[in-house]
């Protein structure tokens, strides 16, 4: 399913007897409304890790890392936060005229070590690994994980001040506003990695409503010089954009790319390797994913 | 803004015999569906790229409380995106209640806002109409401003305006 899966992958998966599907999910947040106007506006937002787009039927997406942004810079509180067996939902109320960022960030470690002759998994925060993974492990090989899953939502003008870049991973910095977007019209967005225009990194751009249809409809993008990116949105409706950036560490383990992104339930942190683990690659990586909404012409 | 208009327009705008006319006439459907409610309305004035050179009118729900029929304005999205978004509705000599099915005729006189401030050229007139529960319909109709003779343009809509008639008088 996934086009970046080498074929040791492919082999290791069926040495494992690996259900493919676990290293396929996606993760994103679907807000009721991205454009809105009146005089007492809310959103609510589901959060969901799943294959099909926009779908919640596979895991919620925790909502410990939830940070919500107004139009003036400062904090949003979410309300009515709940996790459900397969999605969270939150509400926000959009108090100030201008642009929202909602978004969940988070940083995972996991690392591979060995100890009195058996090989150790272990996954958690940069802060519990610091504390839980010995310094001088034997053979201790680490991957970073930095993820950010965002959507904006704009009540009457869109405004610019979300997207100050914070210079952690990647971030989406519109030429064109993520809440103007229409149907047939290009849409120009730059990426940063750490605050630096992220060059030649692959972008995915899929519409929803996979479910109801046979082929995936997915448009494959690149990153220019600058960072920069254009894309024409064929039809109005939710698009699910995704794009990747590895760096450092030695080729792959076991090499296999893993889209669980760390927040699915269940992938909290634990030590000691057990079949069902994903193939282990050490290095860093930066994962991104935003759902943008596009409006009839 | 108005010093550096052209002498021709400018006489037009000081001179009372000489103001024009814009009448526009439009139809609102009588729908036979399970659920009704009159269609936000919005009319205005455009130029060539697009942008907005007056808004004419919006009909909207203004009559709920704690003006919340304005939470539907974003559905007139071409509207809104165009100049909607940047207003705080309802705004004076621009926001109208709704409309019953029927006939309607408006017609703003050129020694008035917003008409007033209109530069000669060419234009489009839009009425956008969306309906709760409903559909969405646009018309558009160029014309040219300040008329030079009594002009007439017609446009039918498909489903949520009937007829659209735009009558300009010298």
């Amino acid at each position: 399913m996934k086009s970046s899966l080498e074929p040791a992958a492919y082999a290791l998966a069926a040495i494992l007897c690996l259900p493919l599907s676990v290293e396929a999910h996606r993760a994103w947040m679907l807000p009721s409304s991205t454009v809105l106007s009146g005089s007492d506006v809310w959103v609510t937002v589901d959060a969901a890790i799943s294959n099909d787009l926009f779908y919640f039927d596979h895991n919620p997406m925790r909502l410990e890392h939830l940070a919500i942004m107004g139009p003036d810079g400062l904090p949003v509180r979410a309300e009515n936060a709940s996790t459900g067996k397969f999605r969270s939902t939150f509400d926000v109320p959009l108090k100030q005229s201008g642009t929202y960022k909602v978004a969940v960030v988070n940083t995972t470690v996991a690392a591979m070590y060995e100890e009195g002759g058996e090989t150790k998994r272990w996954r958690g925060s940069p802060d519990a690994f610091a504390r839980e993974v010995p310094a001088g492990a034997k053979s201790l090989q680490v991957s970073k994980t930095h993820s950010r899953t965002e959507v904006f939502v704009t009540a009457g003008k869109p405004t610019d001040t979300v997207f100050q870049p914070t210079g952690v991973g990647i971030e989406l910095v519109p030429v064109t506003h993520p809440n103007d977007l229409v149907q047939g019209e290009p849409a120009t967005f730059r990426l940063l990695r750490d605050g630096q225009p992220a060059v030649d990194v692959a972008v995915v751009v899929v519409p929803g409503g996979i479910r109801y249809r046979d082929t995936l409809k997915e448009m494959a993008l690149s990153t220019d010089k600058d960072g920069k990116f254009t894309v024409r949105f064929p039809e109005a409706g939710m698009y699910w954009l995704s794009a990747t950036v590895r760096s450092g560490g030695a080729p792959p383990v076991a090499a296999a790319d893993h889209q669980g992104m760390g927040m699915a339930a269940g992938a909290s942190a634990s030590a000691g390797a057990t079949p069902a683990q994903p193939p282990f690659r050490p290095g860093e990586r930066a994962l991104y994913g935003a759902t943008l909404e596009v409006m009839a012409k | 803004m108005r010093i550096a208009l052209p002498v021709v327009v400018s006489g037009l705008l000081t001179t009372q015999a000489l103001a024009a006319d814009l009448s526009i006439k439009i139809e609102i459907p009588v729908l036979n569906v399970a659920e009704y409610h009159r269609p936000y309305v919005a009319m205005w004035i455009e130029r060539a790229n697009q942008s907005v050179a007056a808004n004419l009118a919006v009909w909207f729900d203004l009559k709920q409380k704690n003006n919340d029929g304005t939470k539907w304005l974003k559905d007139l999205r071409q509207w809104w995106r165009r100049s909607g978004r940047e207003l705080a509705m309802p705004v004076d000599g621009l926001s109208g209640a709704t409309r019953a099915a029927g006939e309607h005729q408006v017609t703003w006189s050129s020694d008035k806002s917003p008409l007033q401030a209109l530069a000669a050229g060419e234009y489009q007139l839009v009425v956008e109409a969306a309906r709760e529960v409903g559909g969405r319909e646009l018309l558009r109709l160029p014309f040219q401003w300040p008329p030079r003779a009594p002009t007439t343009a017609k446009v039918a809509g498909e489903h949520e305006l009937g007829g659209l008639t735009l009558s300009l008088k010298p």
